[in-house]
C-alpha cells in the first residue's frame, strides 16, 4: 500500500502542475474548456490526497511498523484514539494533512463559484494549485510519509505522552483547517488583483471561507491553550512561545480583515487595506506552518533542524514580493469610492479596531522574531519574555474590547450627539455601576484588570441593549413572544447577531484572562503525607500516596505515581483532588533489558488534579521527590538488570507497593486562579457566535434554491 | 479647511504616531531583552547582574537536588562546554537528561541561578527530521 500512497502523491504533484498550466492558459486564451479542466484538476487533487491520507491513517491504525513514520511516532500500546492522531504528530503526516485539507477547501470554493467570478477564478485556481504543488513536492522529494523498511521493528517509539490529550487530537486539524482556509481568500485576492476586478465580489464569494478560517484557527488556538493548562504541569495557558504566536498572528490580521471588509462592502472604502490584510494573513498562515518546522527560533516545541527551511523561505518571499507588486501596480484600481466623513463614525471605529489588531500583530511579530532581528542588528541573539509582551498587549487588548462595544452601535458616516446618547447611555451606566461595585468589594489592586472588567461589562450591556431593542421591534411587528422574537431576529440577520455574540464571548474571555492573571495565587511546596499547605485561603493536605501500573493487553503502558489531596476552606471540607505523574516506558531501555530503567527513563507527564468552578479553579500537580525516587530506581536497576523480564515486572509491582505505603515527600505546584473557566466559556460563546454567522441565512438559502431551480428551468426551456 | 489639506495633516499625524510607537517598541525590546546564549559563550564572558537566556542540553547524569533547588549542568547543543544551573520551582514534565532547555539565568558566584518559572523544556516529538535514535 505504501507504493500506492507514494504513487498518489506523485500523481497529485503532476495533477497540480497540469491544473496550473490549464488554468493560466484557459484564462489567457479565453478557453473555457481549459479553465474547467484546471478546476477539475483541483477535484482530482482532493481525491488523490484523500487516498494518500487514508493509506497513511490505516497504517497508523494497524501499527504497521514497516512505515518509518509509524515506527517513530506510534506503538502498539498507544490507544487507538491517539494512533489516529499520531499521523499528524509527524512532519510527514502533518504536511499530508495540510495538502489534504487544502484540496478539500479548494474543491469546495471552486465548485461554489463555478458559474461566478469567471475572470478571477482561473487565477485563484492556479494559486491554490500552486500551494498544492509546493506541499506535494515536499512530500514527494523531502518528507515522504511512505518510506518503508523491509524488516519492521517489533515495537514503535510511541506517541509522545504529552500529546495524549483529547485537545491534541483536534488541535492540529483545527489549526491546519484555519491555515489552509486562509489560502482561499488569499488566492481570490490575487486573482482579483491580476484581472483588476477589485470590487467586493471576490470578498462576498470567499467571505464564509475567511470566517471559517478565523473560526477553525481560533478553536485550534483555544484547544492548544486548554491542553497547556490541563496537561503541561505548569498551570498556565499562554506562554508567548513562538509556536503559539505563529498561530495567533494570522488570527489577529484575519480578525482585522473580517471587520474591515464590512466597510468595503458597505461604502467601497479601504480596498488597499483589505487586500493587504488578506494577503498578509495568507502569508502569515504559511509562516506559521513554517515556523513549527524551521528551527530558526528557540521554542518550547522542539524544532527539527529542518531541510524545509529554504523551500519555505522561498515560498514566503515569493508570496510577499508578488503581493506587494500586485498592490503597487493595481493601486489606481484600488482607490476608495468614498472618504471617511468623520472620526465619530462606524467606519472610523472599524479602522481603529483594525489598527489595534494590526498593532497587536506587529507587537507579537516583533517579539517573536526579535532574536533574529537583534542578531541582525547587534550580532547577538536576544530574546524578550512574557513581561515585554504584556507591556504592549494589555493596553491594546483594553482598547480592542472598548472598541468592540462602540463599533456595533455607532452610526455609519457620522454619529450625532443624539445617536450617541441613545446608544451609549445605558451601557455606560452599567460600566460605571460595575466600577462602583468593584471598588465597593475592594477589587482595586490591579488597574488593568479592573479596567478590563468595566469595559467587558460595557460590551455585554451594549449587546444586551441591541438584542432587547431588536426583540421589542420584532414583537411589535410580528406579534411574537420574547423567545420566538429573539430566534427570528437572529435568524434573519445571522451575520450581525453572530458578530454581537462573538463580541460578548471575547469580553468574557478577556475578563477571564485579566482575572486569572492579576489575582492568581501560585506556590511550589514539598509535602510529606499528612502535611498541609495553604493557598488563596484553601488548606490542602497530602492525605496519601497512590501508585498503579496501567497495561494495554500484556504490555505495560505506564506507571502512575500520585497523591490524594484533601482541600478545606475555613475548616470545611471542599473536595478531594487526585493528581498523578505518569511514566511512559522508553522502548530503547526496554530493549536493553531493564524494565525499571525503561519505565523511568521514558517520557513523563502530569495528570492535573483540578476543581474547576465558575468563580475559581484550584489546580494541583505532583512531582514525586526525584532525589528519593532516583535512589530507589538506581537500587532497583542494579538489583534487577540481570533478572529475566518477568521477574523485573514483579519488582515494578514491589516498587509501587513501597511507594503507596511509604511516607515519601513529593513536590507540588498549587494554584488558585479566579475565573479561568470564563476563558473557556468565552471561547465557547465566541465560536457559537462564529457558527451563527457562518450558518446560511434561511432567506439566502431559499434564494439560492430558487435561483438554482430557475436556472434548471431556463436550461430545460433552452433545450426545448 | 481644505479637505485634501485636512487629509494630509491626518496622515502626517498618524504616521508620526506610528513611528514614535514603533521606536518605543524597538527601544524597549532591546532594553528588556536577555541575550540568548549557549554555555560556551557564558563561560567566555558574563556580566554580573545581567540576565541571560541560556539554551542548551541537560548534561547526562548531572541532575541533583539541593534542598528546594534542582541543580544541573547545561551544555552546548553541539559541544562539551557546560555551566552549572541552580533552579528553584517546578520543572516541566519533559525535563530530563539530554533534553534541550531554555532558562533565564543570572550569575551568582560560580553558579548560574535560574529565574523562577523561566525553565522550559522542548517538547521532543515535534517534526524532527531524523528518527529519534539519530537525534
Amino acid at each position: 500500500m505504501a507504493t500506492v500512497g507514494q504513487a498518489c502523491l506523485i500523481l497529485a504533484l503532476l495533477t497540480c502542475a497540469y491544473g496550473i498550466g490549464a488554468s493560466l492558459y484557459g484564462a489567457a486564451a479565453g478557453r473555457r474548456d481549459w479553465v474547467d479542466s484546471g478546476r477539475r484538476a483541483v477535484y482530482a487533487l482532493a481525491v488523490l490526497a484523500t487516498a494518500a491520507f487514508v493509506i497513511l491513517e490505516s497504517a497508523f491504525l494497524r501499527s504497521d511498523f514497516h512505515y518509518n513514520v509509524v515506527a517513530t511516532h506510534s506503538s502498539t500500546t498507544t490507544p487507538t484514539f491517539y494512533k489516529a492522531a499520531a499521523a499528524w504528530s509527524s512532519q510527514e503526516g502533518s504536511l499530508l494533512l495540510w495538502v489534504w485539507l487544502l484540496s478539500l477547501w479548494s474543491s469546495l470554493v471552486l465548485f461554489l463559484v463555478r458559474r461566478r467570478l469567471r475572470d478571477v477564478a482561473p487565477y485563484a485556481t492556479a494559486v491554490l494549485l500552486g500551494f498544492g504543488a509546493f506541499f506535494t513536492s515536499l512530500l514527494v522529494f523531502t518528507a515522504t510519509p511512505f518510506h518503508t523498511v523491509a524488516a519492521a521493528p517489533p515495537e514503535g517509539t510511541g506517541l509522545n505522552p504529552l500529546l495524549r490529550h483529547p485537545s491534541m487530537m483536534i488541535h492540529p486539524p483545527m489549526l491546519y483547517s484555519g491555515y489552509t482556509l486562509w489560502a482561499v481568500p488569499f488566492a481570490f485576492a490575487i486573482g482579483a488583483l491580476v484581472v483588476r476586478r477589485v470590487d467586493a465580489d471576490w470578498i462576498r464569494a470567499t467571505r464564509r471561507f475567511a470566517l471559517a478560517a478565523w473560526f477553525f484557527l481560533g478553536i485550534g488556538i483555544l484547544l492548544g491553550a486548554r491542553w497547556s493548562y490541563a496537561e503541561l504541569g505548569w498551570g498556565g495557558y499562554w506562554a508567548w512561545d513562538p509556536v503559539e504566536n505563529a498561530s495567533l498572528l494570522p488570527w489577529l490580521t484575519g480578525t482585522a480583515f473580517l471587520h474591515s471588509v464590512m466597510v468595503q462592502e458597505k461604502r467601497g472604502m479601504l480596498k488597499v487595506w483589505n487586500v493587504s490584510l488578506v494577503l498578509a494573513t495568507g502569508t502569515l498562515a504559511v509562516l506559521g506552518t513554517f515556523l513549527v518546522r524551521s528551527g530558526i527560533l528557540d521554542s518550547i516545541h522542539a524544532f527539527g533542524a529542518s531541510t524545509l527551511g529554504v523551500p519555505f523561505v522561498s515560498l514566503i518571499g515569493l508570496m510577499i514580493a508578488g503581493s506587494v507588486a500586485l498592490i503597487v501596480t493595481r493601486r489606481d484600481s484600488l482607490r476608495s469610492e468614498h472618504r471617511l466623513d468623520s472620526l465619530l463614525s462606524r467606519e472610523a471605529v472599524f479602522l481603529g479596531n483594525n489598527l489595534v489588531l494590526v498593532g497587536l500583530a506587529f507587537v507579537v511579530f516583533w517579539g517573536t522574531f526579535f532574536p533574529l532581528i537583534s542578531e541582525a542588528i547587534t550580532g547577538t541573539k536576544q530574546a524578550v519574555g512574557p513581561p515585554w509582551f504584556d507591556r504592549y498587549t494589555v493596553p491594546l487588548a483594553l482598547v480592542l474590547v472598548l472598541l468592540s462595544g462602540i463599533g456595533p452601535v455607532i452610526a455609519w458616516r457620522r454619529a450625532t450627539w443624539a445617536n450617541a446618547r441613545r446608544n451609549f447611555l445605558w451601557p455606560v451606566a452599567v460600566a460605571l455601576l460595575t466600577l462602583v461595585l468593584l471598588i465597593a468589594f475592594g477589587v482595586t489592586q490591579n488597574v488593568a484588570a479592573v479596567t478590563m472588567f468595566v469595559f467587558g461589562a460595557f460590551v455585554v450591556a451594549v449587546v444586551a441593549q441591541e438584542l432587547a431593542r431588536g426583540v421589542s421591534a420584532r414583537r411589535a411587528m410580528a406579534d411574537e413572544g420574547p423567545g420566538r422574537a429573539l430566534v427570528s431576529l437572529v435568524r434573519r440577520n445571522r451575520r450581525r447577531y453572530g458578530g454581537y455574540t462573538v463580541h460578548v464571548g471575547m469580553a468574557v474571555l478577556f475578563v477571564g484572562v485579566a482575572a486569572s492573571t492579576a489575582f492568581q495565587h501560585a506556590r511550589d511546596v514539598r509535602l510529606s503525607p499528612g502535611q498541609t499547605a495553604t493557598i488563596g485561603g484553601y488548606a490542602i493536605t497530602y492525605r496519601n500516596a497512590t501508585a498503579r501500573a496501567d497495561y494495554r493487553g500484556e504490555r505495560l503502558e505506564r506507571v502512575a505515581l500520585g497523591a490524594v489531596l484533601d482541600v478545606k476552606r475555613k475548616g470545611r471540607r471542599i473536595t478531594t483532588l487526585r493528581t498523578e505523574r505518569g511514566y511512559y516506558p522508553s522502548t530503547a531501555a526496554f530493549m536493553s533489558g531493564s524494565v525499571v530503567q525503561g519505565i523511568f527513563e521514558g517520557d513523563a507527564t502530569s495528570e492535573v488534579g483540578m476543581k474547576a468552578g465558575l468563580t475559581r479553579d484550584l489546580w494541583t500537580a505532583i512531582r514525586p521527590d526525584p532525589e528519593y525516587l532516583n535512589k530507589v530506581i538506581d537500587a532497583l536497576v542494579a538489583k534487577t538488570k540481570n533478572e529475566p523480564i518477568d521477574q523485573q515486572f514483579k519488582v515494578v509491582g514491589n516498587l509501587l507497593g513501597t511507594y503507596r505505603q511509604g511516607a515519601f515527600p513529593a513536590q507540588f505546584r498549587l494554584i488558585s486562579s479566579p475565573l479561568v473557566t470564563w476563558i473557556w466559556l468565552g471561547g465557547i460563546i465566541v465560536f457559537a457566535g462564529g457558527l451563527i454567522a457562518l450558518w446560511p441565512a434561511p432567506d439566502a438559502a431559499r434564494r439560492r434554491a430558487t435561483a438554482g431551480y430557475a436556472g434548471r428551468v431556463a436550461r430545460e426551456l433552452g433545450r426545448a | 479647511m481644505d479637505p485634501s489639506r485636512k487629509r494630509r495633516i491626518r496622515l502626517v499625524v498618524a504616521l508620526t504616531a506610528a513611528v514614535i510607537l514603533a521606536g518605543a517598541l524597538a527601544y524597549t525590546s532591546f532594553s528588556a531583552s536577555s541575550a540568548a546564549v549557549q554555555p560556551s559563550k557564558l563561560l567566555a564572558s558574563t556580566n554580573a547582574g545581567r540576565t541571560y537566556q541560556l539554551t542548551g542540553k541537560v548534561v547526562d547524569g548531572s541532575i541533583r537536588h539541593d534542598g528546594d533547588a534542582t541543580v544541573f549542568r547545561v551544555r552546548d547543543r553541539n559541544g562539551r562546554a557546560s555551566v552549572p544551573v541552580s533552579y528553584v520551582g517546578t520543572v516541566p514534565d519533559p525535563f530530563r537528561d539530554g533534553r534541550e532547555v531554555i532558562v533565564t539565568v543570572r550569575k551568582k558566584g560560580s553558579m548560574f541561578v535560574g529565574e523562577r518559572d523561566s525553565l522550559i523544556t522542548k517538547c521532543p516529538s515535534k517534526f524532527t527530521d531524523k528518527p529519534a535514535s539519530q537525534t
